[in-house]
């Protein structure tokens, strides 16, 4: 982009979002930055999950817009934000539990590799050496190796996120989503997911993270935006956004747990 | 295409040890009083039919109740290619599987429009009003109920080209060579082979996970990049063009056709075929297909007479006894154990006579038996 100016990969544009009488978000203005991970937190009910169901296209914002690389993502289906390199982490995972874990992560790599269509008969999933490798090496990063051959639907709660993050992180997306990426990890799982999380940091991939857990926040964010009540109420560095007592406030208390991570 | 015969060794032997039985059926068949040939064509007819719905059911989970319409349509095509260009098999063939194959496409593109329950009911209503204007409005082409048949006015302009028509009604023939009774079945058998071949390609295929990932995660599979709506369809057309198929087969060893192969009840015994015999799996279909012809053709053919015989070593006492029981369950009453057998499939072997047979081979491995993994069904939440 022109100017000199940081690269903004994802332009959250004066986007509102109402349920019926609920104005679930307001005025919501963003710009994610490319290679930067951006967190975005909030009390519980701030809005934060909605706010990413708009960026994906789950939810039709009720004005507003949400440009991804100068492409408008309003009104695009799930597939089409996909292709374009926007990949999601889900809150509950969201998996194939009859497909093998290596199949699990070698499906998203087809949709990498053939777009969104394709009939591909002819050659069997065994020639398929290629994503075979990678999706190995994939699950490799993520610890889950020697699992490759269990159904994914036999897995542990936390094994099942791993899982989920290794089908993203094949697609090598330019934008991923990670709804809460540790919530209901143990506190080795999520130390695990921090180091993972750090090492994609390295290699310049965008993100945007939600989560609740501040040592998560702390560890990985570039850039915190605070939400409450659907509105930002703080946007900064972590330092800047640690000190402001706008988001002590609306942590209610929280102070103590920002101020705990130190 | 070099990668056509590239196939997992696993995939290779299946073949072999399926191929080794269909073309041996007239021998194994003999003992169980079912190796004449118009039974071993429907053995194979069948298998082809059950073996296409199940790339849409087990694959893609999408129920279809429709699916005798593309038979229905697969015979009517070719019967008329009989009686408009020649009884060659294959020009019938061929437009059987391209004509069921375009039906397929425009009920699968509105009928995949829902799913579940919904779409059950959009195929079945299809399927429905293919039935009934067979019947009705479309008895210049379907010639109604007294079924399209053969008849010696017809031009068959192929065939008139190569000499005059003979003076009885001409059969079903491969460039030139006609073919009756056990010919039939081993040309059936030969299709059938193709077919199972084909499925198998798919199976071991990218596009056969993908069909399964399909059944497993739709909302997974659309974040994931995918667009499901053409996989569907393209599943939806492939088992439409196998439902044609057998539909063509059935008129190449008795070229007519009738309204009643689209009848709901036609669509139920394929989906009846498929589950007994294993959802997702194979040769599941086919041994499903294989169980229900047998039980339809030989079961319902018992009487009380062969039933004594049967029960010749019971006293004399208690013999009247056992025969009257028996009989319940034959003739008339092979309905009846055809539904008890559902029942207990269902019940006891939710995969399927292949789950059975998957877990007899698990005890012969092991002397104690393993813990099954138990596939949780992970219900999405959100």
């Amino acid at each position: 982009m022109p100017d000199g100016k940081p690269n903004v990969v994802l332009h959250v544009a004066d986007v509102h979002k109402h349920f019926g009488g609920l104005h679930a978000l307001s005025d919501i203005d963003l710009d994610i930055e490319e290679g930067k991970t951006h967190a975005i937190i909030g009390p519980n009910g701030a809005g934060k999950s909605t706010l990413l169901n708009v960026i994906i296209g789950r939810l039709p914002p009720t004005s507003g817009t949400v440009v991804f690389d100068g492409q408008v993502l309003t009104g695009k289906k799930p597939h089409e934000i996909n292709q374009m390199g926007v990949v999601r982490v889900f809150q509950t995972p969201e998996i194939f539990p009859e497909l093998s874990v290596l199949q699990n992560v070698m499906a998203p790599a087809f949709a990498k590799r053939d777009g969104a269509f394709r009939i591909n008969i002819f050659r069997p999933l065994e020639a398929e050496a290629g994503i075979r490798e990678e999706a190995e090496s994939i699950l490799e990063d993520v610890g889950l190796h020697e699992r490759r051959s269990t159904h994914a639907g036999a897995l542990s709660r936390g094994d099942k996120r791993r899982m989920e993050l290794a089908m993203c992180l094949i697609q090598h997306p330019r934008l991923l989503l990670l709804d809460e990426p540790t919530a209901g990890m143990s506190r080795h799982d999520t130390n695990t997911t921090i180091a993972l999380l750090q090492k994609i940091k390295q290699r310049g991939m965008t993100k945007v993270i939600i989560e609740h857990d501040m040592h998560v926040v702390f560890s990985l964010a570039d850039k915190i935006s605070v939400l409450s009540g659907g509105r930002i109420i703080a946007e900064g560095l972590p330092d800047e956004v640690r000190g402001n007592v706008k988001v002590q406030e609306a942590y209610l208390g929280g102070a103590h747990r920002l101020e705990a991570v130190h | 295409m070099g990668n056509l015969f590239i196939m997992p060794r696993r995939d290779l032997v299946v073949f072999v040890i399926f191929a080794a039985v269909v073309l041996a059926m007239p021998v194994w068949l003999g003992p169980l009083g079912a190796a004449y040939p118009g039974l071993l064509q429907k053995f194979a007819i069948f298998a082809i039919f059950a073996i296409g719905y199940n790339i849409l059911f087990g694959l893609t989970g999408y129920l279809s109740f429709g699916h005798a319409a593309f038979l229905g349509v697969g015979s009517y095509t070719a019967v008329w290619s009989f009686k408009l260009l020649t009884m060659d098999v294959f020009p019938a063939i061929i437009f059987a599987v391209l004509v069921s194959g375009l039906f397929a496409l425009v009920i699968g593109w509105l009928s995949l429009k829902r799913s579940g329950i919904y779409f059950s009911i959009l195929t079945l209503a299809f399927a429905q009003m293919c039935y009934n204007l067979a019947y009705s409005v479309l008895t210049p082409i379907t010639n109604g109920e007294t079924s399209l048949q053969l008849t010696r006015q017809d031009p068959r302009v192929i065939d008139a080209m190569f000499g005059p028509a003979g003076d009885s009604l001409p059969t079903a023939s491969i460039i030139g060579h006609n073919f009756t009774g056990f010919q039939g079945f081993y040309f059936c058998a030969a299709v059938l082979l193709v077919a199972f071949f084909i499925a198998q390609k798919i199976f071991s295929s990218p596009f056969g996970m993908m069909l399964r990932a399909i059944k497993s995660n739709q909302t997974r599979m659309n974040y994931t990049g995918f667009d499901t709506k053409p996989y569907a369809l393209t599943a939806f057309v492939i088992s439409g063009m196998y439902a044609g198929l057998a539909g063509a087969l059935l008129a190449v060893t008795d070229p007519l056709a009738g309204a009643e192969r689209m009848q709901w009840t036609a669509s139920g015994e394929v989906v009846l075929m498929t589950i007994l015999g294993g959802v997702g799996t194979l040769v599941g279909p086919v041994i499903g297909a294989w169980l229900i012809k047998y039980f339809e053709n030989i079961f319902s053919a018992f009487n009380e007479s062969m039933l004594t015989r049967i029960f010749s070593w019971v006293p004399e006492g208690l013999r009247d006894w056992v025969v009257t029981i028996a009989s319940k369950f034959v003739g008339e009453g092979w309905h009846l154990t055809l539904g008890l057998l559902f029942v207990l499939v269902v019940v006891f072997l939710p995969g399927g006579i292949m789950e059975g047979v998957r877990r007899i081979g698990a005890l012969l491995r092991r002397p104690t038996p393993p813990a099954t993994p138990t596939a949780m069904r992970a219900q999405p939440a959100e």
